[in-house]
Order: C-alpha cells, then structure tokens, then sequence
C-alpha cells in the first residue's frame, strides 16, 4: 500500500492545492461574472455586444487548452513567468466566469418587469435600480445553479495537475506511479472529490437560506442531501458540465 | 378638497391655464400596428382629481404609463409643470431627454399599481425608506418618521417589520399608497389600484384614498371601474374610447346625464 510519507508529502498538500485553486478560480469566475452578466442587459448595444462576446468565447473554448495556452505561450511571448497555479487559476476563472455570467444575466432577466417599473416610479437612477432591488432579489435565485457551476469547477480543477500543480490529483498520479496500485488510489481521490463537493454543497445551502430569509421567502427544509437538486430554471440554460 | 362645478374644463382644452399642471399635446402611441393613442390632446389643473374611464384597451392605463415614463411616445411631447417630460430642448430643438432630464421632471409624480409592485426583499417600513433615503437624500431617522406617518395614515402603523407576502392585497395596496406618497409627488398616478383585490378589501385601500383626496392638494390621475368611488373624488371624468376622450365633464354631468352614446353604453354595462 501507499507509504504514509508520500501521503504526508504529497497527497495532504494536493488536497489543499485543490482547494486553493477552487478557491481563486471561484473568487475571479465571481468578480467577472457580475459586471459581465449586468452588462449584457445593458440597453447599449455595444456594450451588450462585448459582453456577450466575451461569454460566447471563453464558454466556447476548452479551458483545457486555454490553461496550456497561458501556461506555455504567454510566458514565452511576454517574457514573463508565472507560477503554473497561477496559470490554471486564470484559465478556470475566466471560462467559468462565462458561465456563472450568464447565470447572473438569466437571474437578473427572472426579477419581474413590475419591480423595475415600481423604481422608475419612484425615481431610483438605473444603477440605484440595480443594487437596491434587482440585484438583491436575484442574488437568492442565482445561488443553486452558482452551487452546480461550483461543483463543476472543483472537478474541474483537476485538469491543473496537466500542467505540473500538484494538486490532489497530481498527487494520486505520482502514487501510482510509484506503488503501481491503481484501484485504491484512484478510488481514493473519487471519494475526497465527493466529500469536498458535498461540503460546497452544504455550505452554499446555507447561503442560500440565509439568502432567502434576507428577500422574506421562506427557505425550505431539505434533507442531508437535499441540496443536491437543482431547482432553478437557470441551470437549465448555464450548459455546465462542458469545461474539459 | 370638494368639487367645483365651474372650474371644470371642457377637453381638449388648447387654452394655457397658468394653474395647467399637465399637459398632452399630439400623442401617439402605438405598439406594433395597433394605435392606442391617437394625436391625444388633454390638460389636467393643478389640484384636481380626474378620473379617466372607459372600455378594456381604450388607451387609460398607456396615459399613465407614459406620465410615469414607463413607455415613452411615439409622437407628441407631455408636459409636466410647464417642462417637457420625455423631451428636452437643445439648440431649439426638441430631442428625446436623457435621463437625468426625465428623472428631474418625473420627481414630481408617483404612481400606484394594479399589482401593488412592493419590494418583496424588504419589509414594510423600508419599502418606504428605500426611495426617499436613497433618491431624496433624506437621513434615515427623517426617512423612517415620514414613513411611520405615511402607515399611521393608511392604517398599517403596526405592520412596519412584516414583509410584503405577510399581508394581504388590501394591506399591500396601502403599503403601495403610502410608499408613492413618501416621495411627496404633485401628481398621484392610480392605475386600477383596486382591481387585484378581493371585493371585501376593496373599500379600505378606497377609503384611504378618499381621505388623501378631501386632506391633500395632490393632484390625481386615476384609472379605475370603480364608479362610485369615482363620483366621490372626481373633479372631472374624461370618457376615453379608442385611444380618444370622447367626453368629459362633471361626474355629476357623467355619471346622470351622458351626452355621448357610447358613454351611456359604456355606463350602462358598468353600472
């Protein structure tokens, strides 16, 4: 079986290399996917335009390739270097920052048309329209499919041990390289992807009760594994699952 | 305020009245082939209550929405206290305003929905502090004491921490009211406010506006199928068929002796 050195050294800190770059790839797919899914409501069309530029490119490109394409050609041409984590970041938090835009866009689009009126009514300018009412009510409604898109991503993140992270993958790779034993590794590394994705999940249930209780809905109850069902219409429409 | 028979205006009235709050001059609106408004020309006086009746698709509620900027004319300008709404004049020119030019005119009025429209992620009492902290610039406290007047006003004073969905559409058409009313608006916009409510609710939300109607000197459009709330308030009753007004008057004038056909049609089904 597998020495307890190696895991020590290396399959502990992949399993915090996996995190870390769940981490900052959500943490910039986030901050790009607001001000590009408000802008692609904007009323001016080239605005509109760039910003669904940038969701049709990077949605249509295997960030597989785009993460070897900044990993080895950027350094080279710019003349500069980065650390490949870096690289696999950028390149999972751009494409996925596509996607979570556009489900920012559909739940902005959901918040009904009456709201944006009752803001004209009252005089608010369009962007006090946006952080005053349209946005916090669409905030809850975009909570469970950001919970798949984040799912997606930390399996996603797997796709860094190509280019030399040693995540926890890497990891698992080099075990088996070494102790020749592939069922229990590989099994292994399944079930630590579940567990991580389960607690995401569990923690982005939370948010979004605490979310709902904030806009006066009443959250449901679910069960321990409840929160695995996707109950938004926007799910339907983000096309996750076609990140590799 | 009570009803002074002989300050009604005949409509279409071309006579500039200096007391002349607003204003229609040749108003198209169209959405697709279908003219709702048709080169529409009416004037309401500062202080009135002029109730607009008429058959489903007469073009009342469009009046509204275009007073509220909700939809913009496709022809004609509206006037508002003498400044255009949706227009603004550059180099004598007349071109479509920019926002700030149509959120500055449009300050002065309010509106009230069908559908009540109340922000569900707020509670009562920060429905009304939203706008007048955040547009108007008040402070808080002086938000929250108008607004606790406002809900004493309506009835509601004891509701300001329920959400909207904890009250009932009678409840939540006065939360509306008082919400409008915080902005402190010349003109009161009130677009079937009574149609979504169950009968037994109707008579609160309309007693609340009776009141706001006989203490204030808000000046009040109002869409409605309510006829005897509308003989109650009205100044003035303007009889609208198919994008025009067709009559207008006195609801006394009205309301017992129509001159038009289609206006004693139209009473005679509603009645």
């Amino acid at each position: 079986m597998m020495s307890s050195e190696f895991f020590q050294n290396w399959f502990l800190p992949g399993i915090w290399v996996t995190i870390q770059v769940t981490f900052f790839s959500a943490a910039l797919a986030f901050v790009i996917a607001f001000p590009i899914g408000v802008l692609r409501t904007s009323r001016v069309w080239i605005v509109r335009f760039l910003a669904g530029a940038y969701f049709e490119i990077f949605r249509s490109t295997s960030s597989l390739v785009f993460m070897f394409w900044i990993a080895f050609t950027v350094p080279p041409v710019f003349h500069i270097s980065f650390q490949p984590m870096f690289a696999g970041v950028l390149a999972l938090g751009i494409t996925y920052g596509a996607y979570a835009s556009e489900i920012v866009r559909g739940a902005l689009a959901a918040v009904p048309a009456a709201q944006r009126e009752a803001g004209i009514a009252l005089n608010f300018t369009p962007a006090q329209r946006l952080r005053r009412i349209e946005l916090p009510q669409a905030w809850p409604e975009m909570l469970p499919p950001f919970n798949n898109l984040l799912i997606e991503l930390l399996k996603g993140t797997s796709l860094v041990s190509l280019i030399a992270v040693a995540d926890m993958t890497f990891a698992g790779d080099l075990l088996r390289l070494v102790t020749n034993e592939s069922a229990p590794i590989y099994t292994l590394l399944l079930g630590l992807y579940f567990v991580l994705a389960f607690l995401l999940t569990r923690g982005m249930r939370l948010l979004e009760r605490h979310a709902k209780k904030r806009v006066g809905q009443t959250p449901e109850k679910t069960s321990l594994f409840g929160g695995m069902r996707s109950r938004s219409s926007i799910d339907a429409v983000t096309g996750t699952g076609g990140a590799k | 305020m009570s009803a002074d028979n002989s300050t009604s205006q005949e409509i279409p009235n071309p006579a500039v009245d200096g007391s002349e709050l607003i204003r229609f001059d040749k108003v198209v609106k169209r959405y697709g082939s279908n003219t709702v408004l048709d080169q529409l020309d009416f004037s309401v006086a500062s202080g009135k209550h002029v109730t607009l009746i008429g058959p489903s698709g007469s073009g009342k509620t469009t009046i509204l929405r275009l007073l509220m900027t909700l939809v913009r004319p496709d022809e004609g300008t509206i006037r508002v206290g003498g400044q255009y709404l949706t227009h603004e004049e550059k180099n004598g020119r007349l071109v479509p305003a920019g926002e700030k030019h149509v959120r500055e005119v449009r300050k002065n009025i309010g509106m009230v929905f069908q559908q009540f429209n109340l922000f569900p992620n707020m509670k009562v009492l920060r429905n009304l502090m939203e706008a007048p902290v955040t547009v108007l610039g008040l402070s808080k406290d002086e938000a929250e004491q108008r607004a606790r007047e406002l809900l004493d006003l309506v009835g509601l004073g004891d509701r300001c921490d329920a959400y909207p969905t904890q009250l009932s559409g009678g409840q939540q058409q006065r939360v509306a009211i008082a919400r409008a009313l915080a902005m402190r608006p010349q003109v009161l916009l009130l677009d079937e406010v009574t149609s979504a409510l169950d009968p037994e609710l109707v008579a609160g939300v309309l007693d609340v506006l009776r009141d706001i109607a006989h203490t204030t000197d808000i000046t009040m459009l109002c869409v409605t199928h309510e006829m005897n709330f509308a003989r109650d308030i009205s100044d003035q009753v303007l009889m609208f068929d198919s994008g025009h007004v067709i009559e207008s008057g006195t609801p006394e004038k009205i309301f017992t002796e129509p001159e038009h056909e289609r206006t004693r049609e139209f009473l005679g089904a509603v009645l």
